[in-house]
């Protein structure tokens, strides 16, 4: 199967208690595609996102990375719950930068980007290190590798964290509202970074976004979300420029309306 | 090993040894409550005892109960005073507890904002009248749960009392054990009435707390 | 308090039993209550560590343990924090001996109030633990870190620095316990004053030089826990005072 999404939603829900957060979201995501979601507060858009990474569990349905149940694993041709040990083999292939950036604030931007590669993938520090000092240098911090998350922008934080992540050599990177927390004039270095990581590695990107012109510019495909499911997708030149759906009108309205 | 006659043969001599026990304990936590709070008042009211008081407030608590008890016990007849060991007791006790009850009464008061003060001038409250009716009952409810947390300590700390003698719970179980040389019982039982008494006053305490959480939103 | 106020008092209470020992009233007493003092610390110094391994295990045990582990981690919490150290003193001294199991005072001071202090630590440690912002979690999952990488590597650091200061009070709370010893016939600086008091019946110089001795001890762990907070704290928040 050389058309094997690279992320598949089956059929997933998720609820807590009486609220129904998702329900029955159903999502093929290509290989090397790059998805946008937008929505409005409460739409069930980060839970994607938290879903895929393992942050919550989920209550029905499926989730498929490459072919392979993500928390799930085939025992006499039923699915079962899956081990841990087959959820961080499966989870080894998604990264996620988040909104507060949450950078190990007793670790420096070198020390953040290399902990996971030593502890987890069992790099020797000089590899880890080189590997860490190149991707630094890609976010244009090659100057505070030694500097503490206390001593950095927001902006340059959400950087390390995106460098934190890419350290890990994911073939999936979540982006979760990543320039939300961020004051205004810092978002652009932000996405930047995110637009240059798009060009030049060959990355599934799955993204949470208010930044609707950035959506635009950057994603193969936008997915409008309300109130737990999937309202309307498509290219952004068609959600943006023509949307069917009143309900993405109105969204879209009131962003710009905002914005 | 465990000899059930014999358990119930000296519960009726716990029991009222308990009496005494309870007895030091709520008379100790007065001293401690009122004592704290003037103590946290004439700071506030007087700035230059601050400091004063705040030593005298770490020199208590930076030295042992037991030793304190000794102090009281054995000084007070040299200047005179013959104190029993039962009331020198839980004068010590309620003078060790008064210097944490302070500090617990002036955490609740430097939260009360500012603002509460300012505007208590701007009616042109007179002062008794701002603390009693506008700062009081601010403080007290959320320092409830705080003070109720140090009645159970106090409590638990009564058995020091038995160091001079006085014939509380675990006083009264030692004698039991040195005249039939029978400990497991009478400690056993001590043991089991501070446990169960300290859980149900702990589920009372997070009672209360939900309570006064109801009363004052924030 | 502030640090300059702590070593005000450390310096003012040595220089106060300087003086006193001046006097031969005070001083006759000062080598017998040192050598008390001696044994106090003892106690002190290794019912603490009993009480740190104690309360980082009960914790473990009561976060992330098996149930059966849980259970038993939550029973000896309750039990040593429902009843006082007094009661749990008297009942491995006097109650053990009765089941066969026979320890020298020594032993059983340690276990003790080590046992009594490490269950309140449990709360500290748990405290501390759950305290570290939820997206330190999130961020170690994202990393794809196992549960122990994570606490070994990111969470305890973290966690360590908001326990120095319970761990110090707690620590006084110890040393404060010591003084119980003197009951099961150990001669500790308690036990010392009241030996001393009962044949000499100068209860003013006694019991005031061992106020004092008490009051530099607590003042050294207090100084000492404040230095170390400085010290680890500084490895977390660099440059955010700038």
């Amino acid at each position: 199967m050389t058309d094997q999404p690279m992320v598949r939603f089956d059929n997933v829900s998720k609820r807590y208690g009486a609220l129904t957060v998702l329900d029955g979201l159903s999502l093929d995501i290509a290989r090397g595609e790059k998805v946008s979601i937008i929505g409005p507060s409460g739409s069930g858009k980060t839970t994607v996102l938290r879903m895929l990474m393992t942050l919550e569990t989920i209550n029905d349905g499926v989730i498929w990375v490459e072919g392979e149940p993500l928390t799930h694993m085939d025992k006499g041709g039923k699915l079962v719950p899956a081990n841990l040990g087959h959820i961080r083999r499966v989870r080894a292939k998604i990264g996620m930068v988040f909104q507060s950036f949450n950078l190990f604030p007793h670790m420096s931007a070198m020390a953040n980007c290399i902990e996971a590669p030593m502890t987890v993938l069992g790099m020797k520090r000089a590899d880890a290190e080189a590997r860490a000092a190149e991707l630094l240098d890609m976010v244009g911090l090659s100057q505070k590798k030694a500097h503490y998350p206390s001593q950095l922008s927001g902006g340059q934080q959400q950087r390390v964290a995106i460098a934190r992540a890419l350290a890990m050599r994911p073939k999936i990177m979540l982006f979760d509202e990543v320039t939300s927390a961020l004051d205004p004039e810092l978002v652009g270095e932000v996405l930047q970074v995110i637009r240059q990581i798009g060009r030049e590695h060959d990355l599934t990107m799955l993204m949470v976004t208010h930044q609707m012109g950035f959506a635009k510019e950057f994603s193969d495909r936008v997915c409008f979300f309300y109130q737990g499911k999937i309202c309307e997708q498509g290219p952004p030149s068609e959600l943006f420029g023509a949307p069917k759906n009143e309900r993405t009108r109105q969204f879209l309205r009131a962003v710009l309306e905002a914005g | 090993m465990w000899d059930w006659s014999f358990a119930l043969e000296i519960l009726p001599t716990l029991a009222s040894a308990a009496i005494i026990t309870i007895e030091a304990t709520l008379i100790g936590f007065v001293i401690a409550a009122l004592l704290g709070l003037a103590l946290a008042l004439v700071r506030i009211a007087i700035p230059w005892t601050a400091w004063p008081i705040s030593v005298l407030v770490e020199l208590i608590r930076s030295t042992p109960l037991l030793i304190q008890i000794f102090f009281l016990y054995f000084v007070f007849p040299k200047f005179g005073v013959v104190l029993d060991a039962f009331t020198a007791g839980v004068i010590a006790i309620g003078l060790h507890y008064a210097a944490y009850c302070s500090e617990v009464y002036r955490a609740g008061f430097d939260n009360i904002p500012r603002g509460q003060w300012e505007a208590s001038i701007a009616l042109n409250l007179p002062q008794w009248a701002t603390f009693r009716d506008i700062i009081i009952p601010q403080v007290i409810p959320p320092i409830v749960p705080a003070l109720g947390n140090y009645l159970v300590a106090l409590f638990k700390e009564t058995p020091l009392l038995s160091a001079i003698a006085v014939l509380e719970l675990m006083q009264t179980a030692k004698i039991i054990g040195s005249d039939t040389f029978r400990y497991t019982e009478p400690m056993t039982l001590v043991g089991l009435f501070f446990l169960v008494m300290s859980l149900v006053s702990a589920a009372l305490i997070r009672i209360l707390e939900r309570l006064l959480n109801r009363r004052t939103p924030r | 308090m502030g640090i300059r106020t702590l070593v005000g008092m450390l310096v003012a209470a040595l220089a106060v039993i300087g003086l006193l020992a001046t006097q031969t009233s005070y001083s006759l007493f000062l080598p017998g209550l040192l050598q008390g003092a001696l044994l106090t610390i003892e106690i002190a110094v290794l019912g603490s560590v009993l009480a740190v391994v104690m309360g980082v295990l009960a914790a473990l045990a009561r976060l992330y343990g098996a149930a059966p582990l849980r259970w038993l981690a939550t029973v000896y919490v309750e039990i040593f924090r429902g009843t006082s150290a007094l009661v749990q003193l008297f009942w491995l001294f006097f109650v053990l001996p009765q089941f066969g199991l026979l320890m020298d005072a020594f032993t059983v001071a340690v276990l003790a109030l080590g046992l009594n202090v490490g269950a309140y630590g449990s709360e500290v440690v748990r405290g501390a633990i759950l305290a570290v912002a939820p997206g330190q979690w999130e961020a170690s999952i994202a990393l794809n870190m196992s549960r122990a990488q994570m606490l070994r590597r990111i969470i305890l650091p973290q966690a360590f620095v908001a326990m120095i200061p319970p761990w110090g009070n707690l620590f006084i709370e110890l040393l404060k316990s010591t003084a119980l010893v003197s009951l099961i016939t150990l001669t500790d600086l308690a036990f010392k004053a009241q030996q001393m008091n009962q044949s000499t019946l100068k209860t003013v110089p006694i019991f005031t030089l061992v106020l004092l001795i008490y009051l530099v001890m607590s003042l050294a762990i207090t100084i000492g826990m404040r230095f170390l907070e400085q010290r680890a704290s500084a490895g977390l928040s660099r440059g955010r005072a700038a």
